[in-house]
């Protein structure tokens, strides 16, 4: 019973979105575009650009997945709407649950299409490394809206909104950064995935720790 | 309404830190032995280091406070967490600071990635964006509260911010070392600056605080004011 | 039903209520009276759960609305904002928030509740399309689609049209007869006076005045009001 309300505020978020397409086209083009200024100031390194990929890519990921976090908050400002969400009588984990399952998949979709247009402007080929990469992409994502939704939930509710989540969200997401940057960079630049085990874990622990501590705060700030 | 002007065991506190700054100075430049390979530019490591070690207890200072906050809901802890953050980015700075001071002369850069530089910086950021969410928080009731839940995931961070960029560093190892030993004839001098900067943190937060304690009570006083009027 | 007791609410300096004290029996409807400012809004949202009390406690049949989440299903709560995605449709809207508060009603019944505020046909545009008139209406449906005991509503005949005004009056008129307990911020004092059965005014962040219609006239019940205003 608690799983379909999660499912009904994931579905709302998600049915929204694919009439307006407001979320996804602002990512997508905001992804585009961190790709093509990193592109000109790569320019000196392109013989070795492979090695910079990693990097580029969890930054072109984070600014896309700040826009969609912002977004996913922003549709309830307006109307209001966030004190219909209030009124009900479910625990606000749920809601929490809802919207960072609508946030995780923003950003994949986002993430899936921007790493595609990496291998096109870098001129990259990948093979065997893909089901790697979606494993890091996929673990390294959750991880970032498991803080990201709470975090997205309290900058909502300041004076500031849009412009206070980043300054925030990527301190608090710095491992997920730097685990989710040397994993891609081990899968793409070398052969021997063992060492995967250590980032991996990492991401997994930050993704359990703080989606369960979001879902219990989420009350503390989920307010008018 | 509660006195909260300097009383006497703050008075004596204070007289104490400024005793002991005497002494830490003292102790660190005149009779601790100069170091074999840095010499007198590794004395720094005696304000470096316990301003690092005291900012982390002034940031477990903020999380049990915070937390202490959502349990029990009295103003009195709200204003210990944000004493004890503000001093604890102002000790995080002095590392900050320190760092380059004394890797530019030791190893001709600015900033080394070590492990313990870079998890400050970190650690630094996500406290001053605990400033920042109360800066931009207008009700005084929303801001304790929605602080209080972002000091614990900051809290909840820091071991994982660590041990991401230690195995960061061991993937990337650096030539740079930096001294973590005391020989037995340096620990009187670290000693005595470790413990002078713990009173000192002590001292501010508790005088931070019931700087918070006033406004809180000026709140009170306003209010009541309108309502005779 | 409702009972707030010893509630004030300070925001930083400035104080909304200072020391309110109201018991809402089961059955009444109680129309809210006071100036601008005087705390209305700030009460009914205390009394929703959307805020919290700085001082003193609220309790909904016994059990208090932030917490026991089940208490917060008897409530319905209809305030300025329409609380409607402007992107889904009618029906898209309702099924959301039928959903979450675990209705049994099917597309069939929801549409046909369209139909009785007069949204027919339009139930699958989006609400950004509609009225102004059309949205309120569809708000006011929302606000009690799942028929709560004790409804708490903050000015809701300001902006309304003629249509809207009249299904209103229509609905809070069945509701009273049903015996449901309502808690109505109203600026109209003979709209209020006609709608409820118990007359409370605030004032000062206090109750000032708690009357029973039967009690009094019309005309007498504006007078002791007006009474209350300081002479300006």
């Amino acid at each position: 019973m608690m799983l379909g309300k999660i499912w009904a505020v994931f579905r709302k978020d998600l049915l929204i979105e694919l009439r307006t397409k407001d979320s996804l086209n602002a990512m997508l083009f905001f992804g585009v575009v961190v790709l093509v200024v990193f592109n000109f100031a790569l320019e000196a390194v392109r013989d070795s650009i492979r090695a910079a990929v990693p990097g580029v890519l969890w930054v072109a990921f984070a600014f896309a997945g700040t826009l969609g976090l912002n977004r996913i908050f922003a549709a309830e400002k307006d109307n209001n709407c966030l004190q219909g969400l209030l009124m009900i009588p479910v625990d606000r984990g749920v809601i929490y649950l809802g919207k960072m399952l609508a946030a995780t998949v923003f950003m994949l979709v986002s993430e899936g299409v921007i790493f595609v247009l990496t291998l096109v402007f870098f001129n990259l080929t990948v093979w065997r490394e893909v089901p790697y990469l979606v494993l890091v992409f996929c673990v390294g994502t959750v991880g970032f809206t498991a803080v990201g939704t709470l975090l997205a939930a309290v900058a909502a509710n300041t004076r500031m909104r849009e412009v206070l989540l980043p300054l925030i969200l990527f301190p608090v997401v710095v491992p997920i950064l730097i685990n989710a940057v040397e994993a891609t960079a081990i899968i793409l630049n070398t052969v021997d995935y063992r060492v995967l085990r250590q980032p991996l874990t990492i991401m997994t622990v930050f993704a359990i720790v703080f989606s369960t501590l979001s879902y219990l705060f989420f009350e503390y700030v989920l307010e008018e | 309404m509660k006195d909260r002007g300097e009383g006497t065991f703050d008075a004596v506190l204070g007289a104490a830190v400024a005793a002991g700054m005497v002494l830490a100075l003292y102790m660190a430049f005149l009779v601790a032995p100069r170091e074999r390979t840095m010499g007198d530019l590794q004395r720094i490591f005696y304000f470096h280091v316990p301003a690092g070690i005291t900012g982390l207890t002034a940031f477990a200072f903020n999380f049990v406070a915070s937390v202490m906050f959502l349990v029990r809901r009295k103003h009195r802890w709200d204003a210990l967490a944000l004493a004890s953050a503000e001093v604890g980015v102002m000790l995080f700075s002095i590392v900050l600071v320190t760092g380059p001071i004394w890797a530019k002369p030791a190893w001709f850069v600015w900033w080394t990635w070590s492990p313990r530089l870079t998890s400050s910086l970190v650690l630094w950021m996500l406290y001053v964006a605990y400033l920042l969410v109360r800066n931009y928080v207008s009700d005084p009731e929303r801001r304790a509260q929605m602080s209080a839940v972002f000091a614990i995931v900051a809290f909840a961070d820091a071991p994982i911010v660590w041990f991401s960029i230690r195995w960061w560093r061991d993937q990337h190892p650096s030539p740079m070392l930096e001294t973590g030993g005391l020989s037995p004839a340096m620990w009187p001098a670290f000693a005595i600056c470790w413990a002078v900067f713990q009173l000192l943190m002590i001292y501010l937060v508790r005088r931070r605080a019931a700087l918070e304690g006033v406004r809180h009570d000026l709140d009170e006083l306003m209010r009541s004011a309108e309502r005779s009027a | 039903m409702l009972e707030l007791r010893g509630v004030a609410k300070y925001f930083g300096r400035f104080t909304a209520l200072r020391q309110l004290d109201l018991t809402v029996q089961r059955g009444d409807f109680v129309a809210l009276f006071g100036r601008n400012g005087a705390g209305k809004t700030t009460l009914l949202r205390i009394a929703a759960g959307l805020s919290s009390p700085s001082r003193g406690s609220v309790t909904v049949e016994a059990a208090t609305p932030q917490s026991p989440r089940a208490a917060r299903g008897r409530i319905g709560y209809l305030a300025h904002a329409t609380v409607l995605y402007g992107d889904l449709t009618a029906l898209e809207n309702l099924r959301f928030y039928a959903r979450l508060f675990d209705l049994p009603s099917g597309d069939a019944e929801l549409a046909a509740r369209l139909g009785g505020v007069g949204l027919a046909g339009r139930e699958h545009e989006p609400v950004r399309n509609y009225s102004r008139g059309m949205q309120q209406r569809l708000a006011i449906l929302r606000a009690f689609v799942h028929d709560p005991d004790l409804l708490l509503l903050d000015e809701p005949f300001t902006g309304l049209d003629r249509e809207g005004t009249e299904f209103l009056k229509g609905f809070l008129e069945s509701e009273r007869a049903r015996g449901k307990t309502a808690l109505m911020a109203i600026h109209d004092l003979p709209l209020g006076y006609e709608l409820g059965t118990r007359l409370v005014a605030i004032d000062h962040g206090g109750v000032a005045l708690d009357l029973q219609r039967r009690d009094v006239d019309f005309a007498s019940f504006q007078e002791r009001y007006d009474g209350l205003r300081p002479a300006s």
